[in-house]
């Protein structure tokens, strides 16, 4: 399946990733509207600083051990992409838990949240690498992919 | 010195308060820190006296809340003494240091290309469609035999010389590691081989990892001579001697210390940290017999299969020069005109010497033909070249091929603000510092140089097939497809064309 | 066609079909569920009674997963006994079922020490299954005094759950602190300030001697007066199906790391089970939702003649009170962190150079990478500690490990 996957060589630490992923789930218009003073709650985090930077999301990882471990069953699969039913979901972070990425986050209302690939927002296809400007997110088929 | 700065700033940096929503993208792509965030006020806010206008956080602002504009802050300027004018004089009199300047010479001096029109075929020779018909854009430089010999059977019998062959008459030209980054280099080498045409080291060396892009490389020997050994040598194309460069014409080069880190300097050949001074000449060549020696011990030392080049920069008297140079060995001889682009160069010798690349183009071209040498040599021209138009026109005027290096920067995001000297390049292009290189992903500056060069050849094959040319070759040197609008009579007859509705 | 049959519909045996159907899509099962609902994750009886769930959204699964996966699923059915060498199950309707695989996932059942006069209390509840969370919506009222004893997880979710339903809720413990299995000294009066606050009585380090209708008689001398009584004081494995077939069974049923038991043909996943814990070094009952789940999936898939194992287990349980989360897993060995503030605490314990566990009060956030380094058992000394110390991030472990895991499929 096409994942998103992160280049950390050519990752500027501009954070753009993160504003893209917030407006793009935002649902608002433009990005102003979505964003302009209010508390940003990307599904995507840049990490470190200087010389070293890279953006962390959701893997979608083969046997996600998220959902395994969701008291709720909130999290599940969709076609390979983990997604998350937050009317299910309680919030009591079991996913945060077992993340071994911290790549689910606790969300505004309580209920977690996570990255699904933006297949369910306007945007169809990742935000955060649509708009990497220097293609350190990906989303791509890869060849390991193959299993 | 202190006391009074009387530099205002060029640029203002117009921000859209209404639309900034504090993602501090500009703060943190802008290596001159111009930006800053204030936490206190919730505001981003800008120190415009760093601005260089090079349209990083333009590009970036995920909400196009920005944009620089020119200060329109006027000094008291006249027709003759105008700002920049006034600027420089200011800068001189704090500095008492000669100014430094970028890329190429910014004065308005005549740009003939856009004084020469291309012709097209009408009713008769007619036109050829390139969708449906094959069309040539492929080159050869270097000796061409006077006549060709076969046997029997229709083999060749002639010995051809060395030849560089290139799927388009363009090549990137000399742009150093050193002068431009890793980054740069490595989407220059790729895109070449991509396209089956050559870039140019340079005189910085080759480093290492680009050893595996040979055939497309052209390595250059120049005064400083450094990163020339066997193995550099032998790795290229095609070798080039940099006897001048079009934008700064009679002197050498300097690369400061601060930019000579440990690949650089492992490259380049010489003690980390230490400034790369390229002298103006070559100490060894003083005459044509002493370029030739050059000439030859590099074929000596390659085993006469590589084509060498000799470039010098377009100056008063280039025609004789290049005719000294065919005679001296060379394969192919490169003219590089007075709006070449540079990563540093005196402001003065930029913008105040050397000739226009098309008067000598076409002077060069026509002093070979007259000596019946042409064919010893093949031409190719550099110097703002800014379009497939130009091209086609300097094909016309007689050129082999052109090298490109400002249009080529310009595609891997260069901005022109010419500050290319601060090494604070904020498109990771002119620059070695590890963070600001990294900014350009060779996987996008390659397919960005790619589709330029891409699209430059279907207009140059749309060109061609409008004048019923078929084949760039059959255009060299064609100036009755060239006439000339606004040209005086001596520019005219040194450009070899007419004058447009003769 | 294999045969398979699963002992208990809770979330082990709901992914032992997981499992099964993960190489089998054939073979037939058999789930024998003994309460009237199955599927559904167990911590979520509070936040029904709280109402951040309902019927519908509780089932872990969906409602057309048995169906879906093609399983035979018997509810309100008792296991009566079970025959390893017929290889046959039998229900207490006198229902036989021959297997050719048998996976046990009993859960617990609830435990309660002999309190002189529990009879006398009319309205007492455990709390441990859907009923008894229906029947405590049912009998708690906007008037209810509840007590409930037992202050560990399943006693304050359920004070939690009933507090804006009931007049008052009382906790008590015989222990000095608040989920004193999970947290310790230093981090549990952060819970405890925190439960007060949120409307609750806590009694600590004081329980009931005596219970007299109404009143609970306290060790402390105080008389206390409830209407409803919640007795949490613990859950024990549920073993007795196996042990009386003749399985080896500790303080759970004892598996290896493929989920198998002493019998043949039979595993056994879940709260019923013990099986080792990676981080203490020895096993134990790691009876928390997320294993039971990575159980029961190993379990089935071994059942369909898969090769999973089960290899990293420890403790671990993220819960959250009135808005405070607090996350635990593994050993509490060697502190080699510890940051306490009034409203929040991080403490880390390692030892023989690997995380052992950690506790975490308020700021939870991406605790999951710590879980990671004590189930993969990580040598500390590959990873930069100290800036993990300060917080859980990729960038102390490595350049290489980040291509591997975020350049790559995982």
């Amino acid at each position: 399946m096409k994942r998103v996957y992160v280049n950390e060589e050519w990752c500027l630490g501009c954070h753009l990733c993160e504003y893209n992923c917030a407006f793009a789930n935002s649902g608002a218009r433009d990005m102003v509207t979505a964003l302009k003073g209010k508390p940003i709650l990307p599904r995507i985090r840049v990490e470190g600083e200087g010389d070293v930077t890279y953006a962390v999301s959701c893997r979608h990882c083969r046997d996600p051990i998220c959902i395994r471990g969701c008291i709720s069953g909130a999290l599940h699969k969709e076609g390979g992409t983990v997604c998350i039913d937050r009317e299910k979901c309680v919030g009591c972070l079991t996913c945060v838990l077992l993340c071994p990425y911290g790549a689910v986050l606790p969300g505004p209302d309580g209920a977690a949240m996570k990255c699904e690939l933006c297949l369910k927002n306007a945007c169809g296809e990742p935000a955060c690498a649509a708009g990497c400007p220097n293609r350190a997110i990906v989303y791509e088929e890869r060849e390991e992919e193959t299993v | 010195m202190s006391g009074i700065n009387f530099l205002f700033p060029e640029f203002e940096v117009v921000r859209n308060d209404d639309r900034c929503i504090r993602c501090r993208v500009c703060e943190r792509q802008c290596a001159n820190e111009v930006h800053f965030y204030d936490a206190a006020r919730d505001r981003v806010f800008s120190d415009e006296s760093k601005c260089v206008n090079c349209q990083r956080c333009v590009s970036l602002c995920p909400t196009r809340a920005l944009k620089i504009v020119r200060s329109d802050c006027r000094l008291r300027e006249n027709a003759n003494w105008d700002s920049d004018t006034i600027r420089e004089v200011y800068k001189q009199a704090e500095s008492g240091g000669v100014l430094l300047s970028s890329m190429g010479n910014p004065k308005p001096l005549p740009v003939y290309w856009d004084k020469l029109l291309i012709n097209a075929s009408q009713v008769t020779n007619p036109s050829i469609d390139p969708l449906r018909e094959p069309m040539e854009t492929r080159v050869f430089l270097g000796k061409k035999p006077k006549t060709l010999e076969r046997d029997g059977n229709g083999k060749l019998k002639t010995e051809l010389t060395p030849q560089l062959e290139l799927d388009i008459p363009v090549m990137f030209s000399a742009m150093s590691y050193g002068s431009i980054s890793y980054n740069a280099h490595a989407s220059l080498a790729r895109a070449a081989t991509a396209l089956g045409t050559c870039y140019n080291t340079g005189e910085g060396g080759l480093h290492e990892d680009f050893y595996k892009y040979g055939p497309n490389t052209i390595v250059q020997v120049a005064s400083g001579r450094f990163g020339v050994h066997e193995d550099f040598l032998q790795a290229g194309a095609a070798i080039e001697i940099k006897m001048g460069q079009g934008a700064k014409p009679g002197i050498g080069g300097h690369l400061p210390g601060a930019k000579v880190g440990p690949d650089v300097s492992r490259t380049r050949m010489i003690p980390e940290g230490s400034d790369a001074i390229s002298p103006a000449p070559h100490h060894d060549i003083y005459s044509i017999e002493d370029l030739r020696q050059l000439v030859w011990s590099l074929k000596e030392a390659t085993g006469h299969v590589k084509p060498v080049i000799v470039k010098v920069a377009a100056v008063h008297n280039i025609a004789a020069i290049a005719s000294g140079i065919a005679r001296s060995g060379a394969d192919i001889i490169a003219i590089d005109g007075f709006r070449g682009g540079t990563g540093a160069a005196p402001t003065r010798i930029r913008d105040h010497v050397g000739i226009p690349i098309e008067l000598a183009l076409a002077s060069v071209d026509a002093r070979l033909r007259e000596e019946g040498i042409r064919d010893r040599v093949s031409l190719v021209a550099g110097g703002s070249i800014r379009s497939s138009a130009d091209v086609v026109k300097a094909v016309a005027l007689g050129a082999d091929a052109c090298y490109i290096a400002t249009a080529a920067v310009l595609a891997l995001g260069c901005h022109l603000c010419r500050t290319c000297q601060s090494g604070k390049c904020n498109w990771g292009i002119a620059t070695q510092r590890p963070d600001l290189a990294k900014r350009l992903n060779p996987d996008i500056g390659s397919q960005r140089l790619i589709n330029l060069m891409t699209a430059w050849k279907r207009e140059i094959m749309e060109l061609m097939g409008g004048m019923g040319i078929n084949s760039i070759e059959a255009l060299r040197g064609n100036r009755l497809m060239l006439r000339g609008v606004g040209l005086n009579e001596t520019e005219l007859r040194i450009l070899g064309v007419s004058h447009a509705g003769e | 066609m294999k045969r398979y049959v699963i002992v208990g519909g809770g979330i082990a045996g709901v992914s032992c079909v997981e499992g099964i159907r993960s190489r089998d899509p054939e073979g037939e099962i058999t789930l024998v569920a003994a309460e009237e609902t199955s599927n559904y994750g167990r911590p979520l009886i509070s936040y029904y009674l709280e109402g951040k769930t309902d019927l519908r959204r509780m089932s872990w699964r969906g409602e057309d997963f048995y169906e879906k996966n093609r399983v035979t699923a018997l509810h309100a059915a008792a296991a009566e006994k079970l025959d390893p060498a017929a290889g046959e199950l039998t229900l207490s309707t006198g229902a036989r079922l021959p297997y050719d695989a048998l996976c046990v996932c009993t859960g617990s059942h609830p435990f309660s020490p002999r309190f002189e006069g529990l009879e006398t209390v009319e309205k007492r509840f455990f709390f441990t299954t859907m009923a008894d969370a229906l029947a405590l919506e049912q009998t708690v009222t906007k008037e209810s005094r509840v007590l409930v004893v037992g202050a560990g997880f399943i006693g304050l979710k359920c004070a939690e759950g009933l507090r804006d339903r009931a007049g008052s809720v009382t906790v008590c413990d015989l222990a000095e602190h608040a989920m004193s299995a999970n947290l310790d000294p230093d981090c549990a009066p952060i819970l405890e300030r925190h439960l007060v606050k949120s409307g609750l009585r806590l009694l600590l380090g004081n329980t009931v001697t005596r219970f007299e209708g109404q009143k609970a008689h306290m060790q402390s001398g105080e008389t206390l007066e409830f209407d409803v009584l919640v007795i949490a004081i613990g859950v024990r494995p549920e073993t007795g199906l196996f042990a009386a077939a003749g399985g080896d069974v500790g303080r759970g049923i004892r598996v290896n790391e493929k989920q198998e038991t002493s019998l043949p043909k039979i595993w056994a996943a879940g709260d019923c089970t013990e099986s080792m814990d990676v981080s203490a070094g020895e096993p134990g009952v790691l009876a928390v939702l997320p294993n039971a789940a990575l159980q029961g999936f190993c379990a089935g898939a071994n059942m369909a003649g898969g090769a999973e194992v089960f290899d990293k287990g420890i403790k671990m349980n993220s819960i959250g009170f009135f808005g405070l989360h607090i996350m635990s897993a593994g050993s509490y060995t060697e502190p080699i962190y510890t940051e306490v503030a009034e409203d929040g605490c991080k403490k880390l314990f390692a030892k023989d150079g690997v995380l052992t566990g950690f506790i975490l009060i308020g700021d939870v956030a991406r605790a999951g990478i710590y879980t990671s380094l004590i189930r993969e058992r990580t040598p500390l000394e590959s990873v930069d500690l100290e800036a993990l110390k300060k917080a859980p991030s990729l960038l102390p472990l490595g350049r290489a490990y980040r291509a591997e895991k975020l350049g790559g499929a995982v």
